[in-house]
């Protein structure tokens, strides 16, 4: 037993070591002054400098937007992609697969100066769209991995047994084949929208004319400095997260159940 | 039913053709050519007789190695603990949670953390050491992009753990085998799966923490990303640049062909 | 599937509100919607007394739109793409030529402009704009040497040599650009900061490898930070931003080593893209106005070109000789020249090389 208590020590410390960081921007978002050494005394200055600065603020929601975008754009194609890639015949597959998987393992600055590489040879001009076109591309294949398990949990009974009881092509992809996705392309998704948030080195590359995501905001930020701003900043993206995290969790949670009891029903 | 699978296939040979095959060919030719377009093997020569490349290369694998090594150091343990407790689902919430709070914030909490009147010296500090420059030193670098990674450990770890039929635990603990012998002969070899992809999602990243060399470790570490980055961005050599990714995905296939055999079989198992 | 459906909808509903909220955000902090009486300025950020711009709006009913850029090159691209309406802008020295040869700038009548006689001769006919017929002096400052006293005695940095001394071994914190390092020790050695000859470029990055030991780090403007908070003893910058590490910490000095140095000078400029000349002129003329270019003068911390300005900054800067330097100095200080693009590639291969050298 003392094992498990030394266990939950050693995890308790991992964990503190992993949001020390974080609650120390936070701490000192609330610091007068302008470094993060010795807090002096409490104030909302920082933020009311952020809500002053429109420029942070607009490119905060922009980059929220490309998220929920190229997540959405990518889960539809990574989806697409998982059901033609089941349905291939096994060499293609494998085939297919490993073209998937290039860009998985492919380290981000070789995809963004690549894609950069790209969109100058198509004569593409770097901006919103180019950033957007990215984020799909290098998100797709962690959705099509997401689905794919599930696709190959599903029982294809299902599928015969639709057809013969007549329902045509798009009748089987609504209602027998997307229900029974629909936890991987829920994964696929959030998956899709971690890569897009956290990614910094593939939208350095590919962005200009005045686009700026917030890590390359942030990172033009941190080369100039501290700024106890960007503190204020971390501290609603924070509570931000938390927010989302909860309801992903929550969705998580209630999918799950509903899924066992679907399954209780089948069997 | 075959139109309708060319219809689901289409858009995504469409993506592979424009985002997977296109830039690949293009790296390579830009690798391939001089400033004015000519073909050449110049760039190569350049980086395999120059030993200042090689270097960095060398450089670049021993940092990444050296983080991947820290990393698995502190998740190991980590994910085996978290077997342990209830509520298992809200605790590796807990540890994905920061992989959602943006890299570059967490890399900017650290330039306050170890700066000359940070708080790491000002802990020290109590103990009466001095304040140490802890700012763009390896340790520096390598303790944030360890730090980073964590999560990304942490998790196929676990789920490798998850996977372990607790049957086989007790067996052995009921046929007199220590933790230890436990952990040596049954866990480690069941969770390698785990590892392993935890070492290629830690491995590849690490090349190209670009970003983190130039906030922590003041251009003190050159990797081969922030070569890349250097090539492509600043000094706009673009051949250059492409030759040392094209030598990077070139390594990059030969360390996933070692490590990786049983690994792909599994995926398409899935 | 309808849950689905409705879900994809949800998104890209709530992505078409993120989308306006930011378009308005982006009008309130002055975007591109232009009218007769917008004034659009392209300069450095924190380039300018913010008061000084209040001050213009209220005298000629202009309405000032501020936009920042951070390197000239990045102003330089885009200028150079179009689809914006800068009525002025402020690029630096060999920026200028550079936008001069690409056709970027209209030319300024400077009969036009009441205040132009006050800028100083030895300000006038640069290489950059001979007949100065496109450019009006901004600011101009030098590299230089910032350190220390309490590490460094005072005056015991003299000259760049002195980098090079082993007991500053891990001290030095460099700026992070080719032109400015390898300058550095090409000055060092005797040779020119512009120099194109290839051999001298290799010697001066060889010699630049032995001060590797000495290097910290190589930043770029978070060496005024580290200067501040005492994470080293000695920076390689430019002299404003020394200023403004001299107002934080009364230790902190600075030198610009008599062998020689960049000068360089940030003039404004009226792109091609004026839509507003009427404006600009107005601007220019108003920032000219000696009380206006001293209050500028004495709120960013560079110096100004503008001799009547000098006369009404405090004694202590007039007579700084590291920000008004005799001309005996500055007889010595090199303006960078718009070099061929394949010798700035020459430039940066040599420092990238130095770069993943310098630890060793």
């Amino acid at each position: 037993m003392k094992k498990t208590i030394w266990g939950r020590v050693y995890f308790g410390l991992v964990l503190l070591i992993l949001y020390l960081p974080i609650f120390y921007l936070i701490y000192f978002s609330f610091s007068s002054g302008s470094s993060m050494d010795h807090f002096r005394h409490f104030t909302w200055e920082h933020y009311q400098t952020l809500f002053a600065d429109k420029r942070l603020l607009a490119i905060l929601l922009e980059t929220i937007m490309l998220a929920l975008l190229s997540s959405l754009a990518a889960t539809v194609l990574g989806t697409f992609g998982a059901i033609a890639i089941q349905r291939s015949k096994e060499a293609y597959r494998k085939i297919l697969l490993s073209f998937n998987n290039i860009l998985i393992v492919s380290p981000d600055v070789i995809i963004g100066a690549s894609f950069l590489i790209l969109f100058t040879a198509l004569g593409f001009s770097l901006g919103f769209a180019s950033v957007l076109l990215s984020h799909i591309a290098f998100s797709v294949p962690i959705v099509v991995l997401m689905v794919l398990p599930k696709l190959k949990e599903m029982d294809n009974s299902l599928i015969d047994a639709a057809q013969d009881l007549g329902a045509n092509n798009y009748q089987v992809f609504s209602q027998v084949l997307l229900p029974a996705l629909t936890p991987g392309i829920l994964s696929g998704f959030f998956m899709a929208l971690t890569y897009s948030l956290d990614d910094f080195a593939v939208t350095f590359f590919v962005t200009g004319n005045g686009f700026t995501t917030l890590s390359v905001e942030i990172y033009s930020r941190a080369r100039q400095g501290i700024d106890l701003e960007v503190n204020a900043l971390s501290t609603i993206i924070f509570f931000f997260v938390l927010l989302l995290v909860g309801v992903y969790y929550f969705l998580t949670k209630r999918q799950g159940k509903k899924a066992n009891k679907l399954g209780g029903l089948l069997r | 039913m075959k139109k309708n699978r060319l219809l689901f296939l289409l858009p995504y040979l469409l993506w592979i053709g424009l985002f997977v095959i296109a830039p690949l060919v293009l790296i390579l030719g830009y690798s391939l050519t001089d400033a004015h377009s000519h073909l050449t093997l110049q760039n190569f020569a350049a980086f395999f007789s120059g030993g200042t490349f090689l270097r960095m290369m060398a450089n670049s694998f021993w940092y990444a190695l050296l983080i991947t090594f820290f990393c698995l150091l502190v998740s190991y343990p980590a994910a085996l603990a978290l077997t342990r407790l209830k509520n298992q689902q809200f605790w590796l919430m807990l540890i994905i949670l920061p992989t959602w709070i943006n890299l570059l914030l967490k890399a900017y909490a650290f330039i306050g953390i170890f700066s000359r009147s940070g708080m790491v010296n000002q802990f020290l500090g109590l103990f009466g050491i001095g304040p140490v420059g802890i700012m763009f030193t390896d340790f520096a670098f390598i303790f944030v992009a360890t730090y980073i990674e964590i999560p990304f450990m942490v998790m196929p770890i676990y789920n490798s753990l998850k996977e372990i039929d607790p049957a086989l635990l007790s067996a052995s603990s009921d046929l007199g085998a220590s933790f230890w012998q436990t952990f040596r002969y049954v866990i480690w070899p069941l969770s390698w799966p785990g590892v392993e992809s935890g070492i290629q999602a830690i491995f590849i990243p690490s090349l190209s923490l670009f970003m983190l060399t130039r906030l922590i470790g003041g251009n003190r570490v050159i990797t081969l990303g922030t070569a890349v980055e250097e090539y492509f961005l600043t000094t706009m050599n673009w051949n250059m640049g492409a030759t040392i990714g094209v030598i990077l995905i070139a390594l990059m296939l030969i360390v996933m062909l070692l490590t990786s055999r049983k690994q792909h079989k599994k995926e398409i198992e899935l | 599937m309808k849950k689905i459906l409705s879900a994809a909808l949800a998104i890209l509903l709530v992505s078409l509100g993120l989308y306006l909220g930011a378009q308005q955000l982006d009008s309130s902090s002055g975007g591109s919607a232009s009218s007769k009486k917008d004034l659009i300025i392209y300069n450095w950020g924190d380039y300018i007394d913010p008061d000084l711009i209040t001050k213009f709006e209220k005298q000629t009913g202009y309405h000032v739109i501020y936009e920042t850029f951070d390197s000239n090159e990045a102003m330089y691209t885009k200028i150079k793409q179009g689809g914006t309406a800068y009525d002025l802008a402020v690029p630096s020295d060999y920026m200028i030529t550079k936008l001069r040869r690409d056709n970027l700038l209209d030319k300024i009548d400077t009969s036009r402009l009441s205040n132009f006689k006050y800028i100083g001769k030895e300000f006038l006919h640069k290489s950059f704009d001979e007949k100065n017929e496109y450019s009006v002096p901004y600011f101009w400052g030098t590299l230089g040497i910032v350190y220390n006293d309490r590490y460094v005695k005072k005056g015991e940095i003299k000259s760049w040599n002195d980098l090079w001394k082993k007991k500053y071994q891990g001290q030095i914190l460099l700026v992070d650009s080719a032109r400015d390092i390898m300058g550095m020790s090409l000055v060092s050695m005797g040779y020119s900061m512009n120099d194109t000859n290839s051999a001298h470029l290799k010697v001066a990055k060889a010699k630049l490898d032995k001060i590797g030991k000495n290097v910290k780090a190589i930043v770029a403007d978070e060496l005024k930070m580290y200067m501040v908070q005492n994470e080293a003893w000695i920076g390689v910058t430019y002299s404003g931003e020394a200023v403004t590490m001299m107002d934080q910490d009364s230790h902190i000095h600075y030198v610009v080593p008599a062998q020689g140095s960049n000068l360089w000078f940030d003039n404004i400029v009226i792109p091609k893209t004026c839509k507003n000349k009427e404006a600009a002129y107005k601007f220019i003329n108003f920032m000219l106005e000696p009380k206006n270019a001293a209050q500028n003068a004495e709120y960013i911390g560079y110096s100004t070109p503008n001799t009547a300005a000098q006369k009404l900054l405090p004694k202590s800067v007039r007579e700084d000789k590291q920000f008004y330097p005799p001309m005996s100095t500055v007889k010595n200080l090199e303006v960078y020249r718009d070099l061929p693009s394949s010798k700035v590639q020459e430039y940066n291969d040599l420092f990238l090389e130095f770069k993943m050298y310098a630890r060793n």
